[in-house]
């Protein structure tokens, strides 16, 4: 336990001292915050109020609310899994210069080895998010609150679980790389596509039904649409109680994927914890187990 | 003496390469053991499969009593390494990089302190604790990666390469210090080196080449096998130099002659004594070992 704490501890400082892989990390929630916040927010505003039947009066702020919402559980769900993947990177630049083999030289199991890695970047991935998550409220706060303390909570556990998923799964692809190009390209490929895949850019209900279909397959989707729900239950329930009937409040939900269906049944909200739960504990068991059954891989690759 | 490392037919390919062919040898305890071969001889196969870091195709490996197959971290806690290049955390500080992989050997606060007290007495680092380790000197850092292959106090430590690339008072630093430890505390060195000066202070030399023992023996054995002797005369003159009828090349201010050994240097003496007023008889070197095991000329690191 003493030694996964040592790795945990060297792990962690190294990404915070790295300033180029800290400050790549907090680039991407910036990034994302200022695109939706100045272009994206539009679209969704427009969306919204081109959506809703003529005969009802919506006020500014519950369409602000209702865009707000659907921005952060975005960017949350972007941050945290393309967080963890630069995170993570420490693992692959290691191998790059050569300090994996002053690690695997002592008798540390490799298991050990590995979960050093996760847990470092579960840590910095989760406090990278969680001021991603604290600067995502206080713009909701300023464009229209209707989350309750409730609502706040379950958006932390949402973000401590999709952080766990991106951990996982970035530790996955991590094990495979072993050069600074490959990390350039990987890092690429996710910060640009996941969030099409997860649903967070572009509402999956927007997707043709076999694309649909084939994303609700991925764990990732279910993240973005526990995010969205949390962040915007407050504002349905205003809509109710304004009246908006129960169709539009359901049709709304459909559009943004606050309602995810797997092959045409409606996924519960339990479901998506379970979903999202059950992947992050496969996906490290595969993680373990790959570095268990392939601990050369990490050592040394060729002599 | 005691071995303390036996390796046994040990074999390794990678592909259709074969690294490592067919690798007996043994080190014993507190012996100073060079590996000497060019790049790609199977040095670093070796050194790797010793460390528990890459699988061998056969063969055994047996350290301090442990069998690599039966108890890998046994092995792990009786060798020190230090790697051709530092790799030793960049980013963090010498206590701390040496904090965290002291850890992974179970030593922790006050023995950790302790024994970082003593290393940096030792090594002469006390002053550099809280640099960057990516700010050091060359000499520092060798200094620091030294620290780190002793923290958990092996038996064995495996230096590669350790001086190259480092000045020459440093090396003699360097050398003092394990010097020392091996007076000390009986500590046993596997050296692998391209400066030949530092394979002729081992107790014993093993030579690979194409990923097999092309010699080996004591520095002694190698030069009387593979050199011959070099007598050098002063304050005489080339015609008589002829006289003696061996090969010769005139240095600076002197004659060096060379003769199979020193039986023949000897004879030449009792031949001809008024030319060997003022001489000296001296062997080989191990870069003429070397040259004549393998054809190869090992100079920092370059093959010619």
């Amino acid at each position: 336990m003493r030694q996964l704490n040592a790795l945990v501890k060297r792990n962690t400082k190294l990404f915070f001292k790295d300033k180029g892989m800290f400050f790549t990390s907090l680039i991407t929630p910036v990034i994302l915050l200022v695109l939706y916040a100045t272009f994206l927010s539009k679209i969704y505003r427009d969306t919204f109020a081109g959506a809703v039947p003529a005969v009802l009066q919506v006020p500014d702020s519950l369409i602000d609310g209702c865009v707000g919402g659907q921005l952060i559980s975005s960017i949350l769900a972007v941050s945290c899994v393309t967080v963890a993947f630069c995170s993570n990177m420490l693992m692959v630049q290691d191998k790059v210069t050569g300090s994996i083999h002053d690690l695997t030289i002592s008798p540390v199991k490799s298991s050990t080895l590995a979960m050093g890695y996760y847990f470092a970047t579960l840590i910095s991935t989760l406090l990278v998010c969680y001021v991603a998550a604290a600067f995502c409220l206080g713009y909701v706060a300023m464009e229209g609150w209707y989350m309750s303390a409730g609502d706040v909570l379950c958006i932390v556990l949402d973000v401590f679980l999709l952080v766990m998923f991106g951990t996982a799964l970035s530790s996955i692809i991590g094990y495979f790389l072993s050069t600074q190009g490959q990390i350039s390209a990987v890092g690429t490929i996710v910060s640009a596509g996941y969030g099409f895949i997860c649903g967070a850019y572009m509402p999956i209900s927007q997707f043709s039904e076999e694309l649909q279909k084939a994303l609700s397959f991925l764990p990732g989707t279910y993240g973005t649409s526990l995010l969205r729900n949390h962040a915007l239950r407050g504002v349905y329930e205003e809509m109710r109680q304004q009246g908006f009937p129960e169709e539009v409040v359901e049709a709304i939900r459909d559009s943004i994927d606050c309602n995810l269906y797997f092959f045409g049944d409606k996924v519960e909200i339990s479901t998506m914890y379970l979903v999202l739960t059950v992947s992050v504990l496969v996906l490290i068991f595969v993680y373990i187990m790959l570095n268990r059954l392939q601990p050369e891989k990490n050592a040394v690759k060729r002599a | 003496m005691e071995n303390i490392i036996a390796i046994n037919h040990l074999n390794k390919s990678f592909d259709e390469v074969r690294a490592v062919q067919d690798l007996s040898f043994r080190v014993k305890k507190g012996e100073l053991f060079a590996f000497l071969g060019v790049n790609g001889a199977g040095k670093s196969t070796t050194i790797n499969i010793m460390c528990g870091q890459l699988s061998r195709d056969s063969g055994s490996v047996i350290i301090g009593g442990n069998d690599l197959d039966r108890n890998v971290d046994g092995i792990k806690r009786e060798l020190g390494v230090v790697f051709q290049n530092s790799v030793l955390d960049m980013a963090l500080n010498v206590r701390e990089n040496l904090e965290s992989r002291a850890a992974l050997y179970g030593i922790y606060g006050e023995a950790f302190r302790t024994r970082l007290s003593e290393l940096a007495r030792l090594l002469d680092f006390e002053d550099l604790m809280k640099r960057t380790v990516g700010k050091l000197s060359g000499g520092q850092r060798r200094r620091i990666d030294i620290a780190r292959a002793l923290l958990h106090r092996p038996r064995i430590l495996i230096l590669d390469e350790p001086t190259t690339g480092l000045d020459p008072q440093t090396r003699n630093i360097l050398w003092n210090v394990i010097s020392d430890l091996r007076k000390n505390e009986n500590l046993t060195v596997f050296l692998t080196t391209h400066y030949m000066e530092e394979a002729a202070d081992a107790d014993y030399v093993v030579i690979l080449d194409g990923g097999k023992i092309a010699a080996e023996g004591t520095p002694l054995e190698l030069k009387n096998q593979y050199t011959g002797d070099y007598i050098t005369i002063y304050g005489v003159e080339e015609e008589k130099i002829r006289l003696l009828g061996a090969d010769y090349v005139p240095i600076r201010d002197a004659f060096r002659v060379s003769v199979p050994d020193t039986a023949a240097a000897t004879e030449l003496i009792i031949r001809y004594p008024d030319i060997f007023r003022d001489y000296e008889i001296t062997k080989g070197k191990m870069d003429d070992v070397f040259l004549a095991v393998t054809g190869k000329k090992l100079t920092g690191g370059a093959v010619k």
